[in-house]
């Protein structure tokens, strides 16, 4: 049987991904450039018995997320740029209690209202650094509609095996972008379900470690009975401020990003294999970029592109390897040098990290990119 | 026989932080007897509350007990009412958490008539941070940020919860202890959302600042501004000065939240 196809936005493709991954649940606020899939989601969610709810605030979004990930379901919210930074707060509160929620943020051009219909990649290092205190940060940066649906499956099935919040962040322009999509039969993408507790109820902990770094969540109303609190907390789920209990259980939940980054980090290598310059890019800006290694190549430059498609964790382990064998580094993006200082900082001064930085709500075009390639000597 | 208090604490979790002479535990003690009577089954109910001492509750009652952010309960709630609309979630905080920087998602979970049940502990004070004034402190009286009494009107939160579309809306005092689970049962029972206000007392940050000599004096202004709303009838405007209602203030029957919702899916899956 061939499979179904259609031509539609990445926002859209972003909640039929949702409702692939078993979401059941949207909480949402409205907010140009990320709209459509709110919309979609009140239109399909009731269809499948989910619920979908648009709450007072980008704030109360995010709340009514997790709290209800608590009652069990797969959760999704969407929003852009000025809705993140009011959703923060509590990010970092699905970080510390540890609920499984996907965040789809659209990324426009900021700060503050900015350019709400304007692409940016301004919002990469928020994704990281956004809420206060150490946390595990997941972020996956799509660069097409097809990508954008896999993607926010893969975030569903990353948030609920390591039991944390995971960002998916198309700039603008892959949210409304319009391609050809071909969807999955049911059972051909891998749909990781929440590690449910084994232990009767009156044994249950919230963050058992001895069933590893990331400990069974049970859900409210499933006959468990337990305690969530946004305060440093033991395995119970009751808060303290023990020293070597709070220091243990923060190092766990870092760890349980940074102990698995081979499972989370995935990229892309475009004509690398014998690349003199790499141009290093995400989302949108790639596809310019893809376009400019093809010109460079045809002028004779050993050019290749690594593309990034999991922005956090960071690939430092691959961009240390090409900064040992390439004359140079080329970073367009649509922010003033955000992965750029990532990359700097992967480089070890090892090789030049060149910058085509935008941030006037224009894409970055291959030319730019091209001119930019010839500079690395 | 004494009640058993017991059952409903989770064991090892007190003694509780507050202060002597506070009257947050006056109102556990009705959330629990309230629940007793009720007979609500313990793994089916979520108490879910904002920060501050009165948030502190939950984490003592043996349910699904959810601790969230400042301000943010009644959003948390409406996520695990939503998602699962057996259950019975009931909110508590104080007055700070809930009508300032909760004030939003307060008057929303209101208005969408969300069948959850508030407790609301107001002891006019930010109490946890050390006794900033909150929007119920009334006009005129001291906090540690209105050191020459306080310019801004407070809120009636009971006003401010019909106002905003609440069906059942009641008040009770830490004073008058046998009635508050009286009120809670009463907002339990109704369907729809129902808040229950419970004049308190902060002895410590708020009562030692406004020239009350003893948690004793403080509870019997709590006694003698109280007026029942079926005494109330037979009052006069000018005897009714500087006192409060209490008792049932408002209720009444409007479709519930979780039920219109139903009809959504219904409505949703017939249109497939």
């Amino acid at each position: 049987m061939a499979k179904k196809v259609a031509f539609m936005q990445g926002n859209e493709a972003a909640a039929h991904g949702a409702l692939y991954a078993g979401c059941t649940f949207f909480g949402g606020y409205p907010i140009t450039p990320s709209t459509e899939v709110a919309e979609v989601m009140s239109v399909e969610l009731p269809k499948v018995g989910g619920k979908f709810i648009q709450m007072e605030d980008e704030i109360g979004a995010m709340a009514s997320i997790l709290g209800a990930s608590l009652a069990g379901a797969k959760v999704l919210t969407s929003t852009s740029g000025p809705g993140l930074s009011l959703k923060q707060e509590l990010i970092g509160y699905g970080c510390i209690a540890e609920i499984p929620c996907v965040v789809f943020n659209v990324m426009r051009g900021g700060p503050s209202t900015g350019m709400p219909t304007g692409p940016s990649q301004s919002d990469v290092m928020s994704a990281k650094w956004g809420t206060h205190g150490d946390h595990p940060a997941i972020c996956l940066v799509p660069a097409s509609v097809q990508e954008t649906y896999e993607e926010v499956i893969r975030a569903f099935n990353l948030s609920e095996k390591y039991r944390t919040p995971v960002m998916v962040m198309p700039d603008e322009i892959v949210a409304h972008m319009r391609e050809r999509i071909v969807f999955p039969e049911p059972g051909e993408i891998e749909v990781v379900p929440r590690k449910s507790p084994s232990v009767p109820p009156e044994q249950y902990k919230p963050y058992d470690t001895s069933f590893g770094d990331v400990p069974p969540l049970a859900a409210f109303g499933s006959g468990y009975k337990f305690h969530v609190t946004g305060l440093n907390k033991m395995q119970d789920g009751f808060p303290t401020t023990k020293a070597e209990i709070v220091q243990a259980e923060e190092e766990r939940q870092v760890r349980k990003v940074d102990a698995n980054v081979d499972d989370i980090v995935t990229f892309e290598e475009y004509m690398l294999d014998d690349a003199e310059v790499v141009v290093v890019a995400y989302g949108s800006t790639s596809r310019s970029a893809r376009y400019a290694v093809n010109v460079a190549r045809e002028q004779g430059i050993k050019a290749g592109m690594f593309r990034i498609k999991t922005f956090w964790p960071f690939p430092d382990k691959q961009i240390k390897a090409l900064a040992n064998r390439v004359k140079g580094i080329v970073i367009p993006e649509m922010n003033l040098g955000m992965c750029s200082l990532e990359l700097e900082r992967c480089a070890q001064g090892k090789v030049p990290v060149l910058g085509i930085f935008r941030v006037d709500g224009e894409p970055i075009n291959p030319d730019q990119i091209v001119e930019k390639i010839k500079e690395v000597k | 026989m004494a009640f058993d208090y017991d059952k409903y604490i989770r064991p090892g979790k007190l003694p509780h932080i507050w202060c002597p002479g506070c009257g947050h535990g006056i109102v556990m003690k009705g959330l629990i007897r309230a629940m007793d009577t009720l007979k609500l089954q313990k793994e089916n109910t979520a108490i879910v509350s904002g920060i501050g001492c009165a948030s502190r509750l939950p984490g003592y009652i043996d349910c699904c007990t959810l601790h969230t952010a400042h301000g943010r309960a009644a959003a948390f709630a409406t996520g695990v009412k939503l998602a699962k609309p057996e259950m019975n979630v009931i909110l508590c905080g104080g007055d700070g958490d809930g009508t300032a920087i909760g004030g939003n998602h307060f008057i929303h979970a209101c208005r969408r008539n969300i069948d959850m049940t508030y407790i609301i502990m107001n002891n006019y004070i930010y109490g946890m941070t050390g006794g900033q004034f909150s929007p119920c402190t009334p006009t005129g009286h001291k906090a540690s940020t209105t050191p020459y009494g306080n310019p801004d009107p407070g809120f009636d939160i009971a006003k401010l919860a019909i106002g905003a579309g609440a069906t059942f809306v009641a008040r009770g005092t830490a004073f008058h202890a046998n009635q508050i689970d009286k009120l809670i049962v009463e907002a339990i029972q109704h369907k729809g959302f129902s808040v229950v206000e419970i004049l308190d007392d902060c002895p410590t940050t708020y009562g030692r600042r406004n020239k009350y000599k003893s948690v004793i004096e403080m509870m019997n202004r709590l006694k003698e501004v109280a007026v029942p709303v079926k005494a109330a009838e037979k009052m006069t405007a000018e005897q009714l000065q500087g006192k409060v209602l209490t008792g049932v203030l408002y209720k009444e029957v409007k479709p519930e939240y979780t039920e219109e919702y139903a009809k959504v899916i219904e409505r949703a899956k017939a249109s497939k």
